[in-house]
């Protein structure tokens, strides 16, 4: 090869790599908007509010006075939510998961219902909040409860785990679906034996988004008469005089996290705003808590399957 | 029990273990299956031959209703009779799930269950309900002998199946197809994922294997048809063309068809 033909060609590599470097800054640009502006505002949430954090604010009930104010109600209640809305969502989103999957005919009246769960995940939240007024707060007379908060955002995550199920399910080859079916099994078998202990790493998954997005959820829970001020913690199972039984605590007026810091920050006084960044940090924080646990129990879920 | 079918095997003293009879069968709209008929012989080893496409899974897959489990797929003429209770696998009467409990399959990719190798051989005998700690180790033992791993797994029966070699997960496939003692085992193209030493391994398990189950095998390799089956039978675009003993099937075919595939001409 002679040495202009050489040039010719290091010079149109040249100019072709030209595009590498423009869509790597690009991409890097990208990352930085969307990572930058998430730092900066959980930096600036920290500054301002973990000096405000101490023992006292995690064990005070809200007060007039911010430096006595704590999130003692607010961080009760988003956990007893949580559990409440984990306890409805998972059960009925992994049933409706398998059964569209495995039991469920293949025909047009599935695909709609298909489409349907599909579409029912991007209704705003506030809408799932009306329906709940309605339905769990009147019609059922639960209440403005911490179980009309936990079905309400049950059924807000419970399209996200229903279509985390399927995924995961389809993930599972075909060759193993098949194996078990010619060892004998029924359908249900297949399930509990195969379907269900292999996906499980895919379903916590999106059990875990669901769930980081349903904590972080205030239009729902103000819609359905959550208090913004709460000076009490839902009964102990037993506790009291006469005695609370074991469920009571499900019946109680509640607040939760993002209530709490809403209620802060439309305060005037700046020492409130360091409260709402305090909580906030917090609220971030178990969220984060919540992310990390999910990788981690999905790598060892994950450990022992190979196809 | 014997029965006279249409084909005639011209070998003395074989038991008919099964009968297929003008089987229709569809995928949808297309005809996958056209009037196939073929006897499967006890205590022999029968394989299919045939070009890509030319239905041979499609048949090996009714015989335990794998077909059953997708929609759009329908049997939609004659039957497969099983022997000696003259039982027609594909009637809608019989549960698809009493057939895969008599009838087994190996499939084409090794496809060992996620657990270990005791629970993958097990599996078929906790589906039959059995429960009793020391009769599965027992059955569990004697079904890896009988597919020649026991002395590669013996030490290590709770590591995961996928842990093997490919022909080890391909004989655990077998030993499990095998655990529950069945009367025919279906193999699908069972060493086109091996090496040549995995499938000369295979091979002569099959072998062995017909003393203690009627086996059926699609290949793709006719020289493996030719090494290890009793019979074989020819088919070309869903049709049955020839089912003969396995010699006279390679050494003089009686149809021209069957010829040019046997000799590469086509195919």
């Amino acid at each position: 090869m002679n040495a202009d033909k050489l040039q010719r060609i290091r010079s149109i590599i040249l100019r072709a790599k030209r595009w590498d470097l423009f869509f790597t800054l690009l991409g890097i640009l990208s990352l930085m908007v969307g990572v930058l502006t998430f730092t900066v505002l959980f930096v600036d949430m920290a500054i301002q509010g973990v000096p405000r954090l101490n023992l006292d604010f995690f064990t005070s009930f809200p007060s007039r006075r911010a430096a006595n104010a704590g999130i003692l109600s607010a961080w009760v209640g988003t956990v007893l939510v949580m559990l409440l809305t984990a306890l409805a969502a998972v059960p009925l989103g992994v049933a409706a998961g398998v059964y569209l999957e495995e039991y469920a005919p293949k025909n047009w009246i599935t695909d709609i219902i298909e489409i349907n769960i599909s579409n029912l995940a991007g209704i705003p939240s506030i809408v799932y909040g009306l329906l709940a007024l309605g339905l769990f707060v009147y019609y059922f007379g639960f209440g403005q409860s911490i179980l009309s908060a936990g079905l309400t955002l049950a059924l807000l995550i419970l399209p996200v785990i229903i279509v985390a199920t399927r995924e995961a399910i389809r993930a599972i080859p075909q060759s193993i679906h098949e194996g078990s079916y010619a060892c004998g099994a029924t359908t249900w078998q297949t399930v509990r034996d195969h379907i269900l202990p292999y996906s499980s790493a895919g379903i916590l998954t999106g059990v875990i988004i669901g769930m980081a997005r349903a904590i972080g959820e205030t239009a729902p829970i103000i819609t359905i008469g959550a208090l913004t001020f709460i000076a009490f913690l839902p009964p102990a199972p037993f506790s009291g005089e006469p005695p609370a039984g074991l469920f009571d605590w499900i019946f109680a007026p509640f607040t939760v996290m993002p209530i709490q810091m809403f209620n802060w920050t439309s305060r005037p006084e700046a020492a409130f705003a360091v409260n709402a960044a305090a909580a906030g940090f917090v609220l971030v924080f178990m969220t984060l808590a919540m992310n990390g646990l999910a990788i981690y129990v999905r790598y060892r879920l994950r450990k022992n399957i190979k196809w | 029990m014997q029965i006279p079918t249409g084909t005639e095997p011209g070998v003395e003293g074989v038991v008919l273990k099964a009968d297929v009879r003008d089987l229709d069968f569809y995928y949808g709209a297309f005809h996958a299956l056209k009037k196939v008929s073929m006897p499967i012989h006890d205590h022999k080893v029968t394989a299919l031959i045939g070009p890509s496409g030319c239905g041979k899974s499609t048949l090996l897959r009714c015989f335990n209703r794998m077909h059953d489990l997708y929609p759009g797929n329908r049997y939609a003429g004659g039957g497969i009779v099983l022997y000696p209770d003259n039982t027609n696998l594909l009637s809608p009467d019989v549960d698809p799930i009493e057939v895969r409990m008599r009838i087994s399959m190996v499939f084409q990719k090794p496809n060992p269950f996620p657990k270990s190798i005791f629970e993958n051989v097990a599996y078929s005998l906790r589906v039959r309900g059995m429960r009793n700690k020391n009769e599965l180790d027992d059955r569990v033992e004697a079904a890896l002998k009988e597919a020649a791993l026991w002395n590669e797994v013996s030490g290590r029966l709770k590591e995961l199946g996928a842990n093997l070699s490919g022909g080890q997960q391909q004989r655990l496939c077998i030993a499990r197809a095998l655990a529950s003692d069945p009367e025919i085992i279906l193999f699908d193209e069972p060493t086109s994922a091996l090496d040549p030493i995995a499938t000369a391994s295979i091979e002569e398990l099959i072998i062995e294997l017909k003393e203690k189950v009627t086996i059926l095998i699609v290949t793709h390799n006719m020289q493996q048809a030719a090494r290890i089956s009793d019979f074989t039978a020819y088919m070309y675009l869903g049709e049955m063309i020839e089912f003969g003993v396995t010699d006279q099937i390679f050494i003089k075919p009686k149809k021209k068809a069957t010829e040019d595939y046997i000799t590469g001409r086509f195919g």
